[in-house]
């Protein structure tokens, strides 16, 4: 049942030319590394592909220093580089790369949002990575499935045409349709009058879709690290060093280093990071947790979502079907699993699609998210100069991993929050100038 | 399964009970500003360590009751009876 348009999305060569046509930033193109011929040359030969980047020495100053290896923070320091020429970056994990969210996270992107700060934000997000493995000469394996936002009561369904009508207007592919396209897009759906919570429509937005997440977090660091950028892993940082109100300098368990310049990307433990340089933020930290099936034949074109039912699913290109829910009750660092969320979650998936019945789970984990009082990010400046923050990403950060890095490698470079960002600021919550994002996912509301 | 210590009922499952946050003081509401407001309403301290949390009983007795628990191991150390 895979489509024609699947298999031409995983020949490198294909997204290249794409690419070539509406490419995001103006720059020499080389053939590609991993290109078509490139991948059969290696094949034939058998010889091992040669390291991706080298590790660097820590040095004792960078101009600017990125905490956490995610795909925020290795965005803005690839965007740092790319568009404003500041290439003497460190990207510092206390664990290796990609090992918070970005490699925990259901991997589901879309910008059908319900603010039109919001909808504008996770558009953006969705143009940079439909070309983003032209751009990073890597296959992010980016899969347009359409996604589906079910809804089970008449509420729902009228912010499907909340949401519908604010999408329209940012000119945003999405609108709410009948069970029976419902029925037309996924066959397996119980979309029956006789279920507990029967389904009466879904906002249906066909440029949703799925990526591999990993990819991301390594064609970013690829990307960077030719630029000249530094990753360090494996380095935590133990304190931030500030006089006057200004940051001088990051310690690390592997050395100090002098910086004007620190750019908090570190999710779940944001708060804890912001405290060494003396700054609250408005977070607190919750897990969420996800599970895989064991692959089957595929049959799951399209993401589906249900808010009431808690519950999220979607099918990778290996047959693993991929679940997500909402996040813990409670407040946590703990990223142990839980069998309510495994009991939870069958009982909800098993509602919506009978036939997966007898499918076994195969693993679930959890990932923290930093959750804020509006379901919005905060991003920009704070109290300390220097200090920066990309942080209260919550349920929905990965997604806006490369509009984050371009916005926040702006905002490092002129020294102020862009345009596309200025709602997110910290200063909006002593101001009472919440955002106030229902269309958020995992959130009960 | 996590268990918390209801101080009328013993340990029962996480399920049954409501979350309701950190306990902070309020702030004084004929006397506070709005600034005072946001800070209690937004900020919470979010430690990686023991923290003071109310609770609520939904599925129990249906009580308040404060709980100092370790957000790093997610143990509870038993209040107690309560006063």
């Amino acid at each position: 049942m895979l489509a024609v348009h699947e298999f031409v999305r995983l020949v490198p060569g294909r997204n290249a030319v794409a690419a070539v046509r509406a490419p995001s930033h103006p720059r020499r193109r080389r053939p590609p590394k991993y290109g078509a011929l490139a991948l059969l040359r290696h094949g034939l030969s058998g010889r091992p592909w040669p390291r991706a980047w080298a590790d660097q020495p820590l040095r004792d100053s960078y101009d600017v220093v990125i905490i956490g290896g995610g795909v925020h923070g290795l965005a803005a320091a690839y965007y740092l580089a790319v568009n404003h020429g500041i290439t003497d970056v460190a990207v510092l994990d206390k664990g290796y790369i990609g090992s918070g969210g970005s490699g925990r996270n259901t991997a589901i992107l879309r910008s059908n949002y319900l603010t039109p700060e919001g909808v504008r934000f996770y558009d953006r997000s969705m143009q940079l990575y439909r070309t983003l493995a032209a751009d990073l000469d890597y296959n992010v394996m980016f899969s347009r499935r359409g996604h589906l936002t079910l809804a089970h009561n008449d509420s729902s369904l009228r912010t499907m045409r909340w949401r519908a009508e604010v999408n329209q207007m940012q000119g945003i592919d999405s609108e709410v349709i009948d069970p029976a396209e419902i029925k037309r897009l996924v066959p397996y759906l119980d979309t029956s009058a006789e279920t507990r919570y029967p389904i009466l429509g879904a906002l249906y937005h066909p440029p949703g879709g799925i990526i591999r997440h990993d990819a991301v977090v390594w064609g970013y660091a690829r990307a960077a690290a030719a630029q000249g950028v530094h990753i360090h892993s494996g380095t935590e940082v133990t304190g931030i060093d500030t006089d006057g109100g200004k940051v001088r300098g990051v310690r690390t368990t592997k050395g100090d280093i002098a910086t004007p310049v620190v750019l908090n990307a570190t999710a779940g433990w944001s708060t804890l990071v912001a405290a060494m340089a003396g700054v609250r933020l408005p977070i607190q930290t919750f897990p969420l947790q996800a599970a895989v099936t064991e692959p089957v034949r595929p049959f799951l074109h399209a993401v589906v979502v249900s808010g009431t039912l808690h519950v999220y699913v979607s099918q990778t290109d290996r047959g693993e079907l991929v679940f997500g829910a909402s996040v813990d009750p409670f407040a946590s660092y703990s990223t142990r699993g839980t069998l309510e969320f495994a009991e939870g979650l069958a009982t909800h998936v098993i509602e919506l699609m009978p036939a997966l019945s007898k499918v076994r789970l195969l693993r679930q984990w959890s990932g923290l998210c930093d959750m804020t009082p509006d379901f919005s990010p905060i991003m920009g400046g704070t109290p300390v100069e220097g200090f920066y923050v990309d942080v209260g990403w919550g349920t929905y950060g990965f997604k806006a991993g490369p509009v984050s890095g371009e916005a926040m490698a702006r905002c490092i470079a002129d020294g102020r929050a862009p345009e596309i960002i200025e709602a997110f600021g910290l200063g909006r919550f002593g101001a009472g100038e919440l955002v106030g994002e229902k269309g958020a996912a995992a959130v009960g509301h | 399964m996590i268990l918390i210590p209801c101080p009328w009922c013993g340990p029962r499952d996480a399920g049954e009970f409501h979350y309701s946050g950190e306990t902070t003081p309020r702030p004084d509401a004929a006397s506070a500003t709005p600034a005072q407001w946001r800070d209690y309403l937004y900020f919470p301290a979010n430690p990686r360590g023991e923290v003071t949390e109310t609770w609520y009983h939904r599925m129990g007795c249906r009580q308040f009751f404060v709980l100092q628990r370790d957000t790093d191991t997610n143990e509870s150390i038993p209040p107690g009876r309560p006063q």
